[in-house]
């Protein structure tokens, strides 16, 4: 079960003709899909497009009865060479990741693709992990698109050119037999708009069609000599398909303008920001209306040679707007103006920082600096940031960093917790971290991590400390990454070089970081998967023999574990399963369901924490074991303290974690776990009544007695 | 104002899992149902597990568009100068607004929850790491159009509600966008989900915003207050005794000495101010007896395993728990204490030359310690647990003979003469001297550490020489639990750790 559901939503998926489709970005594209008549769709979830998985997941039932076959891929890889059903069949397929890490797992099955080509179109909606909010490196997917010879299309970031950009996705692949990139930027992803509907399409032919008439064509396969074949094909005949049907169904847009000395060039996901910093700076209308030209890039690679020399000549400059390094579009133009002989000075970089985000704060300096050097007549109004300068140097200093962290309650908590009370006990370890939301592990309060190789790569990437040592290095891996390729890379690669290193698998029911998706190991049956295959059966399949899973509350087990697991030797490679729920899945599962029997009269009981605020010491080690949003400080109510207390916020699960941390870092006495009981029963209340009275007598006592001391 | 040519921009800095797309998903509503193009972005996935993330909406009014038949370009990013309506839910996100350029005079109405959600270096800190935000608010109050602060965490809590729908509440309130209370409320209606709480939230982030007053209550100090004749006795000794700068402190020590053990022990505290005071003046304003007033009373009240059990019994505890816990009436609430008092903490409650014959055999030590290697849970809503820290807190009378009591006597002694002799040789020098014992607190490994920094900077012959020194081992001393900067800073003095 994914962390959001769009069971709701994706009823807006069966809409027909003329009805007005509203809502994000990523449940067009699938609408957009489902018009284009896809046959297939595959992909591995992840931010920004981990809602498009959830999205077709929930859509399962509305995708049978158009006969699309949907797969939640076993990683980004098995998802691209999902594409191979296009190669021999005019089938549509769509395959979509996270980029540029998911496309970095799919380059061979997307080298291997774009080498033979494809009859039907193919469409890889990437969701580009790039700028504010992004989790992984700062790469581009244009690299990708150049290297294996795939069209890259980066839409105007708004619904209707979104929609628009997966049709003609379709049509470009089919006309130039090359698969394609749909690039979608972080925010396009979850823009909200609307735009007019189309019927859904039926694929034709459809998969069992295909699969009951073969079609083999050895031209098609990778292997000399019609590898030698295929790259002269590229060039010579995909390549000049596409540019013509980009020019002939004009998938780049030029917007003209009055002054029409200077122009900009841009990339289409930038054209919004772009349009209304031009708004700001009086220079266009919030309709589109510009003074400077504009043209819109909307297909990112190939470029149009003509097209961008009939944009430049007559002009006196050109500016280029493009997010990311290396310049990519700023070398292929400049080539291409080189080449016509073209004399328009052309503006890359000089105006802009070489790397970053392109926000509309980057962009607006970039625009004055390029036209206060190319364009006479423009005067640049004041600058906003001058007029709260004042303002931000006074409050220098006080915008702490806020990183994203672990969840309240997160089970992953207590296994950090573990490791840094192993570490205090035994000295550091070499840690090497890998890809999911354990990987907050390596900011305080736990400070554990050396490094994150990818995906799954945890294991793999302690590979070369297979020596012997009394402290061995440490590996962590999640159960999406260990499904995604761990087990092979990680485990059966410990296994084979018989390593004698520990491996710890946290494993939480989901693939938690992209938003909770099943994976093999999930503990709840669904009715479209296969879950509940154990990590650890899979590790001893493959010849672990020393596994163990353990609950990660339980402290003192995992530190045993632990502790075990690095000065055992000779067995082989260690497997420590840390066993428990996501909290964020499990309080959205549980929660209403509470609430419904608090309501319903219902007996339940709700487990909390909570810290003596007179014996707390203000120092604060129970949080530098746990980093928990809901344990948290506040000022000391002693007037005679100057340090702030640990104190447990409402938003407080009673997941555990504080008492077993207290017990087994042997912290202060402050924390109490209490049970509070919603609809008792008449033993309960009985037996309350009876405590009370006792408890009470002995308490007034107590009171008076040291009423009559004071 | 006039928004034929501009839409409603509108940015709000948040922190993930504050439900910023509940808030983002009613704006866009509101305005789609009355007449309103509206878009939204944020950013999702993994950089919203509790971090800060910026959502942006923009809306235009549909009329005009279909006016000119196109349809407006709306941004992804919030244009700095160009913010109609800031939120920040929290006063460090506030800020944060403030720096990204989002809130402009004449053009943003800002809308902040004062509250604060702390980052993880100001929980982390050894000691106190809070920032000082009380500047922010009064930055924004001139950085913005409209200023509307208050705090919504609370309004929500109170409520039974949501941050989101306070802050719905507040926005509506605040005019600044063209819509009437009721478009607001159908919204919530419209979403079906809790739709009675998120009203009564939205009420309250209405009607505070209306009310709001921009100063944020900083609360009256505490005032020591006398309960029997005990205490008064002391009062009237420290009035007649004690210069009028000392009197609420000294009274807040005197009473915690008193309620710690008894009536004579808190005339000694009060006997040791008293001397100390020979040597203070007021022309420094008392600076040295006060802090030493406020040091000496935690230190005599040092927490040892009685102290915990009879604070852990007390009826006003229970009560506090219970109002804690939103209880209603006769609602059973169970109370699990978790105690892991270790060899050296019973010990510190043993006779003193029982104590101290335990801890100075390593033998017997390593007999003893493994009954006290496990944390024990005690029920205290229970009568068997109760019991057990009820008869604990009893031991109080023979606490006097323990011996932590004799050590902590011999400790206070030792550290009032370095207090004094560093004051005379100069004043500020023994108000460091007198601050710096702040770090000897607690249990276990926390006082073990702060117990050996503090010996290592006092220390006559290798410590701190003067002020400047004690504070900067003060504060190097609560930078790190592993003591690197600590030991940075001595070697930085040329003296070694």
């Amino acid at each position: 079960m994914a962390e959001r559901s769009f069971r709701k939503e994706v009823e807006k998926l069966r809409m027909g003709a003329g009805e007005e489709f509203a809502g994000e970005g990523i449940l067009a594209i699938t609408k957009a899909l489902l018009e284009s008549g896809v046959a297939y769709v595959g992909g591995y979830q992840g931010s920004p497009i981990s809602h498009l998985m959830d999205v077709l997941s929930d859509a399962q039932d509305i995708l049978d009865d158009l006969g699309v076959h949907f797969e939640a891929s076993a990683n980004e890889a098995a998802a691209a060479a999902m594409a191979a059903a296009s190669v021999n069949y005019p089938l549509r397929g769509a395959v979509t990741f996270k980029s540029t890490v998911g496309t970095n797992v799919a380059s061979d099955a997307l080298a291997n693709l774009s080498s033979g080509g494809v009859t039907g179109g193919v469409v890889f909606i990437v969701g580009e992990d790039y700028g504010e909010g992004s989790s992984i490196m700062q790469e581009r997917t244009h690299a990708f698109a150049m290297k294996s010879q795939i069209w890259l299309l980066d839409p105007r970031p708004n619904v209707p050119s979104i929609v628009k950009a997966v049709e003609h996705a379709f049509e470009l692949s089919e006309a130039s037999n090359t698969p394609v990139f749909l690039q979608m930027r972080i925010r396009s992803c979850h823009v909200h708009g609307s735009f007019v509907a189309r019927d859904n399409l039926r694929p034709s032919p459809s998969l069992r069609d295909a699969m009951e008439n073969p079609v083999r064509d050895v031209n098609r396969i990778v292997l000399p000599p019609v590898s030698f074949q295929h790259e002269h094909e590229k060039v010579n005949e995909r390549w000049p398909a596409a540019v013509e049907f980009i020019k002939t169904n004009r998938l780049n847009e030029v917007f003209e303008g009055t002054r029409d000395k200077v122009g900009i060039v841009v990339q289409g996901g930038l054209y919004n920001t772009l349009l209304r910093t031009l708004e700001r700076l009086g220079l266009a209308d919030i309709y589109g209306g510009t003074k400077i030209p504009i043209y819109v890039l909307n297909v990112a690679y190939p470029l149009v040679d003509d097209e961008v020399v009939t944009f430049c000549s007559e002009k006196d400059a050109v500016l280029l707007v493009e997010e990311g390094q290396p310049n990519y579009i700023e070398q292929n133009i400049n080539s291409i103006l080189r080449k016509s002989d073209c004399r328009t000075v052309f503006v890359g970089k000089d105006v802009f920082p070489l790397a970053g985000e392109y926000t509309a704060q980057v962009l607006r300096t970039g625009v004055v600096s390029f036209l206060r050097e190319h364009d006479t007549n423009f005067v640049a109004p004041e600058n906003p940031m001058h007029q709260v300068a004042e303002f931000v140097s006074e409050i220098d200093g006080l915008v702490p960093p806020r990183p994203p962290g672990l969840c309240t309650g997160c089970p992953e908590r207590p296994v950090f917790a573990s490791l840094k009370m192993l570490q205090k006990e035994m000295g550091d370890f070499h840690v090497s971290a890998d890809i999911g939301c354990h990987l907050f592990s390596i900011l305080p309060p736990f400070n554990i991590g050396n490094t994150t190789m990818g995906y799954g790569l945890g294991a793999a990437g302690a590979s070369a400390f297979n020596t012997e040592s009394n402290r061995p290095a440490i590996s962590i891996m999640g159960d999406g990454g260990f499904w995604h390729n761990g087990l092979t890379s990680g485990i059966g690669n410990a296994v084979f070089n018989k390593s004698d290193a520990l491996t710890i698998v946290v494993d939480n029911n989901y693939a938690a970081a992209t938003g909770g998706q099943d994976v093999l190991s999930s503990k709840g049956a669904t009715k479209n998967r296969s879950t509940q295959h154990p990590i650890e059966k899979a590790a001893q399949g493959i010849g672990v023999n020393w596994t163990k899973t353990v609950r990660t509350y339980d402290i003192g087990e995992m530190r045993k574990a632990l502790r075990e697991a690095v000065t055992k030797k000779g067995t082989g490679p260690k497997l420590l399963v840390a066993q428990s729920e996501c909290m964020l899945n499990k309080q959205r599962r549980e929660k209403p369901q509470f609430a419904k029997k608090v309501i319903s009269g219902k007996r339940v009981v709700q487990e909390r924490f909570g810290v003596d605020e007179d014996t707390c010491t203000g120092d604060h080690a129970c949080i530098r074991l746990s980093g928990c949003p809901s344990l948290t400080v506040k000022p000391n109510p002693d007037p005679l303290k100057r340090q702030p207390v640990s104190y447990v916020d409402n938003s407080c699960v009673g997941c555990g974690n504080c008492g077993e941390v207290a017990h087994e870092a042997v912290l202060c006495p402050s924390f109490y776990k209490t049970r509070l009981i919603f609809n008792p029963n008449v033993l309960d209340r009985v037996v309350w009544l009876i405590r009370q009275k006792i408890i009470g007598w002995l308490q007034n006592s107590a009171e008076k007695k040291r009423l009559r001391a004071a | 104002m006039d928004h034929q040519d501009r839409p409603i921009s509108i940015a709000m800095v948040a922190l993930g899992g504050q439900g910023g797309g509940v808030l983002t998903g009613w704006l866009v509503e509101t305005a789609e149902k009355n007449g309103y193009i509206a878009q939204s972005t944020y950013v999702a996935g993994v950089a919203q597990r509790t971090g800060s993330t910026v959502y942006c909406v923009e809306m235009f009014p549909r009329k005009e568009a279909d006016k000119t038949g196109k349809v407006p370009v709306f941004t992804p990013y919030p244009i700095p100068g160009d913010v109609d309506l800031v939120i920040a839910g929290e006063m460090a996100e506030t800020s944060r607004a403030i720096e990204k350029g989002f809130v402009t005079p004449n053009v943003s109405t800002l809308i902040a929850s004062s509250h604060r959600v702390y980052s993880m270096p100001e929980k982390e800190a050894l000691g106190d790491g809070i920032m000082d935000m009380s500047k922010v608010s009064e930055v924004a109050s001139r950085a913005a159009r409209k200023y509307v602060c208050f705090d919504m965490q609370e309004a929500a809590d109170e409520t039974g509600s949501i941050i989101s729908s306070v802050i719905f509440g507040a926005i509506a309130a605040s005019g600044a966008l063209p819509f009437g209370r009721t478009d607001f409320e159908q919204t919530i209606r419209n979403g079906g989900k809790a739709v009675d709480s998120n009203l009564r939230g939205f009420s309250a982030g209405y009607e505070r915003a209306l009310s709001a007053p921009i100063a944020e209550d900083t609360g009256a100090p505490v005032e020591a207050v006398t309960e029997g004749p005990n205490g008064q006795a002391l009062a009237d000794r420290i009035k007649s005794e004690l210069p009028v700068e000392l009197h609420k402190t000294v009274l807040h020590g005197a009473l915690r000495t008193l309620d710690y053990q008894h009536a004579d022990y808190a005339h000694q505290y009060i006997d040791r101010i008293v001397q100390l005071t020979s040597t203070d003046h007021i022309k420094y304003g008392f600076v040295l007896s006060e802090e030493v007033a406020r040091q000496l009373a935690l230190q005599m009240c040092y927490e040892d395993i009685i102290r915990v059990a009879d604070l852990k019994t007390r009826a006003n505890r229970f009560n506090s728990i219970r109002a804690q816990v939103n209880s209603e009436g006769e609602q059973p609430v169970g109370v699990v204490e978790y105690f892991h008092p270790r060899l050296e903490e019973v010990c510190d409650i043993l006779p003193a030359s029982v104590g101290a014959k335990i801890l100075s055999s390593d033998l017997l030590k390593r007999l003893i310690s493994p009954f006290f290697s496990k944390g024990r849970n005690i029920t205290t809503t229970k009568v068997f647990g109760f019991l057990i820290l009820y008869l604990l807190a009893k031991w109080r009378r023979f606490r006097p003979m323990s011996y932590r009591f004799r050590e902590q006597n011999k400790f206070i002694e030792t550290w009032l003469d370095r207090v004094t002799n560093a004051a005379v040789k100069d004043y500020d020098y023994g108000v460091a001297v007198a601050r710096c014992i702040e770090i000897v607190k607690g249990y276990g490994e926390t006082y073990e550490r702060g117990l050996s920094r503090y010996l290592a900077m006092i220390d006559v012959e290798t410590g701190a020489k003067n002020s400047d020194e004690v504070r900067q081992l003060y504060r190097a001393a609560l930078a790190d639990e592993k003591g690197e900067a600590f030991e940075a800073a001595f070697a930085s003095l040329g003296i070694d750790a």
